[in-house]
């Protein structure tokens, strides 16, 4: 039977707080741990299968008319290949995140250059490489299609349109005002571990090896592209090395595989090239961003405005939710938002790593940093007199957020007392400047399922076809059904990844700790029940710890009372009214100190610090990393990280890891973080809430605000390169 | 084409393609899959391995270039159950997070530390012919060539001190 549990009313009983193992929230390593760093743990493109036949995908070069690939022929007699494919189910495009159907599909018109046409597939690696190569593509009867955002056809996003009271007025009225655009490039996930699939068929059953965050709705969507029943199809992915949002939609290269394994009749392997990753699968639009703030003489903000501008493929509905925390952020009366979103034939624009906060939130608080110089109040100050007391649209309240907290916290940790003034500070040839902005997050529930089985020998299993893609998720299901049948850590085996198990959240939007959380929680509950009625008594004055279970005052092993019998628990979340009845975020602080040269414009950040609440933290280890990893994505956004388009085609001019600039080891300081203690009872049972992107939502504006301080330089178009600073200085 | 590769003390003869990396050798010819494909272009650093001793980005290289070498791969440092000191405070510093660049961290920081004993200078040395001292510093830029897009490099860089007898 199946524990249905439907999020509709606030969970205040705090369970967790009750239970006696001790091990959530704890900071324990990662049980996959051990694997990783030896090199075991089993990646996508790294299963042993026999017979197995490589496939190389091959691109378009330009980004409209009729696709002829004029020797295919001569590349099928090559050495060593096996097929060349150009089938009608080739993915024009990846799919977007919980699409769960098939994006649009067919290789036959280029829509952007990059596009991945056909695939070469031959006996070695090698040969089907040089074979790719050497396929010759032309493009006939095809025009330059625009791929410029800022002079493309746009459609306004009505439904995402706001206008609350009269802004305008408020900015005429208004004792300080600020209105500034701010333009952000396109951004890449560019995950370590590029896409790559093996399929391999038996009969009319697919199993697809793959690196994906979502399995449930990836299966649907391989399945839609195909043209097969979801049954017939089974993906795995026990590791990811790396998503971030570009793993969320099922992504050219599975498709390939599977066309191409039925075709030859083995199993293929198809592994995007890393030039492949930048140019076919998602980057972050690029976005222009008008910011206006009104304000009265103490800095109380009566207006607040943001209009954005982004970019997509056309067909495709993603639009970068820019504006999402702009909603709720701060107070302030008169209120007016919108979004256009341009045509354009550059890649697909999808979810990178926060999808609408990254960009937004930094946007926002770089306007609110310039309004606080503009007032000549403290930045920190500034943020604390706009907290409103309900969600300035709705009226509604908040779950919980401490955000003030975060804001004071993270000020003291940091030392922000004692910030210079603007160009104030100099050591040598570097001007040093402070900075700050606040962190802002929309906090999601989604379905999900999990099966918790308690054996007879008192260990437990927990299965779902949750992914961990570097997030914990290993680590934090088994610390929550530890702590809920009171065993030890070692005593709870986790099986991720694998679509034979119960359909999870999948790892995305933040949302995968708390949704695949509460499903093992619910199946504990469920547990825990039916071992208080075997001992005739009350879930609730059940003690379990170590493997024993204590009631009435009498203590016995787990195992004894289930007398060789085992407990399998079915468990089903699904979000509900809490989801609607109240606002729900997490919230944040960044506190940056930059070193500016003075002759070059060369940006080093020096420290960096973030306070974070983000409801109860499941564990202290590896919340903590994912705030690491979201600051320094933070560092990148603001001094290095941008897709560069040529102007005239869209080709991505820095298709690589050498040109396209991820922060490396030596551009990020011993970064501190700092995790406020916080129960959100709206959330969720466990009071947990998502965490694995607010480290980034925001993190660049404290950069380029410290820029600011050190040098007087407002950079307002990302990144904050050399160029860019000397100029103002 | 033959050759004679020794990897972590096993001895092995192929007959590869000459196009054969040394990075495929090892993944597709040797099941050898710890070694990481992150880029294929000498850009990230997760094929990393150590040649003779020396950190190479094996995608860089082609196996029939290495014939009589000693290669030691991930997979020669440690084991799950037998870990080297580095892997192990990789594990407790949470050093990585999808881990698929972390075999690269790891093959290179073994190497790395070889190098800072050995007296070898880095960009960020005070004197070229002082020895250099295990400083954040000194490991950070010494381990930039190991890209980590879940950016664990604080951890890395305790974990490297961890595992260095460093301290705090
Ligand atoms: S795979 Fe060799 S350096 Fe990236
Ligand atoms: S741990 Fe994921 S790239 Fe380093």
């Amino acid at each position: 039977m199946t524990e249905h549990f439907k999020m509709d009313a606030p969970a205040t009983d705090r369970r967790l707080d009750d239970m006696a193992q001790g091990l959530v929230g704890a900071p324990l390593d990662r049980p996959e741990g051990p694997l990783k760093v030896s090199g075991t743990a089993t990646y996508a493109d790294e299963w042993q299968v026999d017979g197995l036949a490589h496939g190389v995908l091959v691109r378009a070069p330009g980004n409209s008319g009729r696709v002829v690939l004029a020797n295919r022929n001569a590349v099928a007699r090559m050495d060593g290949v096996l097929a060349v494919i150009d089938d009608d189910r080739l993915l024009r495009n990846p799919a977007q995140g919980t699409a769960n159907e098939a994006p649009i599909q067919g290789p036959h018109h280029a829509a952007y250059m990059g596009q991945l046409i056909a695939v070469v597939v031959a006996e070695s690696f090698e040969q089907a490489r040089h074979a790719a190569q050497s396929l010759e593509v032309t493009l006939e009867g095809g025009t330059l299609m625009p791929v410029d955002p800022t002079t493309a056809a746009v459609e306004p996003q009505e439904s995402k349109n706001l206008d609350q009271g009269d802004l305008d007025a408020a900015m005429e009225t208004a004792a300080h005002s600020v209105d500034a655009i701010y333009t952000t490039p396109s951004h890449s996930s560019t995950p370590m571990e590029p896409h790559a699939s093996i399929a391999t068929w038996e009969g009319d059953d697919l199993t697809l090896r793959g690196s994906y965050q979502m399995l449930k709705y990836n299966r649907n969507e391989l399945a839609d592209a195909l043209g097969i029943h979801p049954d017939r199809v089974r993906i795995l992915s026990p590791y990811v090395g790396g998503g971030f949002g570009s793993k969320l939609g099922l992504a050219p290269e599975a498709v390939a595989a599977s066309i191409a394994a039925k075709q030859v009749g083995r199993p293929v392997s198809v592994a995007l090239q890393r030039p492949q990753v930048f140019e076919a699968t998602m980057r972050r639009s690029e976005t222009s961003q008008r910011v206006r703030l009104a304000a009265d003489a103490e800095g109380r903000l009566t207006g607040l405005g943001h209009d954005a501008l982004v970019s997509n493929l056309p067909g495709e509905t993603f639009a970068e939710p820019i504006l999402q925390a702009s909603h709720f952020l701060y107070a302030g009366a008169n209120r007016r938002m919108s979004m256009d979103l341009a045509r354009v034939h550059r890649l697909c624009a999808g979810s990178v790593r926060a999808p609408g906060e990254a960009v937004g939130v930094t946007a926002l608080e770089n306007a609110m940093d310039e309004l606080a110089h503009e007032i000549g109040i403290d930045p920190v100050e500034l943020r604390r007199r706009n907290i409103p007391e309900k969600d300035p649209e709705s009226g509604k309240d908040y779950s919980s957020r401490r955000f003030r907290e975060a804001l004071d916290s993270g000020a003291e940790a940091f030392g922000w007392a004692d910030r210079p003034g603007v160009k104030e500070r100099r050591e040598g040839e570097w001007l040093i400047g402070y900075g700050m902005a606040s962190a802002a997050r929309v906090n999601v529930l989604m379905e999900s399922q999990a099966r918790v089985t308690l054996l007879p020998d008192g260990r437990a299993r927990v299965e779902t076809d949750m992914t961990d893609i570097g997030t914990g998720t290993y680590a934090i299901l088994g610390q929550i059904a530890g702590e809920m049948l009171g065993l030890p850590r070692d005593a709870v085996d986790v099986v991720l990844g694998d679509t034979a198990l119960p359909p999870a959240s999948g790892s995305g939007g933040s949302w995968g700790a708390s949704s695949s959380g509460t499903s093992v929680y619910v199946a504990c509950q469920a547990i825990r029940r039916q071992l208080a009625e075997r001992l005739g008594g009350e879930e609730a004055d059940l003690t379990l710890k170590d493997g024993s279970a204590t009631f009435d005052n009498q203590t016995r092993p787990l195992a004894e009372i289930l007398d060789g019998d085992e407990i399998v628990k079915l468990a089903h979340l699904q979000p509900g009214d809490t989801s609607d009845a109240v606002r729900q975020a997490t919230f944040g602080a960044y506190f940056a100190e930059v070193a500016v040269h003075a002759a070059s414009g060369e940006t080093r950040v020096r420290r960096m610090h973030g306070s974070f609440a983000a409801g109860r933290i499941l564990n202290a280890k590896t919340a903590r990393s994912q705030c690491l990893g979201g600051m320094t994505f933070g560092i990148g956004m603001a001094l290095t990280e941008e897709l560069a388009f040529d102007p005239r085609d869209g080709h991505v001019a820095n298709h690589n890891l050498a040109e396209y600039h991820i922060a490396v080891n030596a551009d990020v300081p011993q970064l501190t973080v700092e995790l406020l203690e916080e129960r959100d009872d709206w959330a969720n049972p466990m009071q947990a809430k998502g965490i694995g992107e607010l480290g980034i939502c925001g993190a660049a504006a404290a950069i380029t605000n410290a820029i600011f301080n050190a040098t007087g330089v407002r950079v307002r178009d990302y990144p904050a390169t050399l160029d860019k600073v000397i100029a103002g200085m | 084409m033959e050759t004679q590769l020794t990897i972590n003390g096993t001895q092995h003869k192929l007959d590869l393609d000459p196009r054969t990396t040394l990075l495929d050798a090892l993944r597709h010819h040797l099941g050898l899959t710890g070694s990481k494909k992150g880029c294929d272009h000498g850009q990230c650093g997760a094929c990393t391995v150590m040649v003779n001793g020396r950190r190479i980005n094996s995608c860089l290289t082609l196996a029939c270039m290495h014939d009589g070498d000693e290669v030691t791969t991930i997979e020669g440092i440690g084991q799950p159950d037998n870990l080297s000191p580095l892997q192990q405070a990789f594990v407790s510093e949470d050093g990585f997070q999808c881990g698929y660049c972390t075999p690269g961290q790891i093959c290179s920081a073994t190497a790395m530390l070889e190098e800072i004993a050995n007296g070898w200078p880095s960009h960020v040395t005070g004197e070229l012919d002082a020895s250099a001292e295990l400083t954040t510093e000194e490991i950070s830029e010494r381990m930039s060539g190991n890209l980590c897009r879940c950016s664990a490099y604080p951890n890395i860089v305790e974990a490297i001190r961890k595992a260095a007898g460093g301290g705090a």
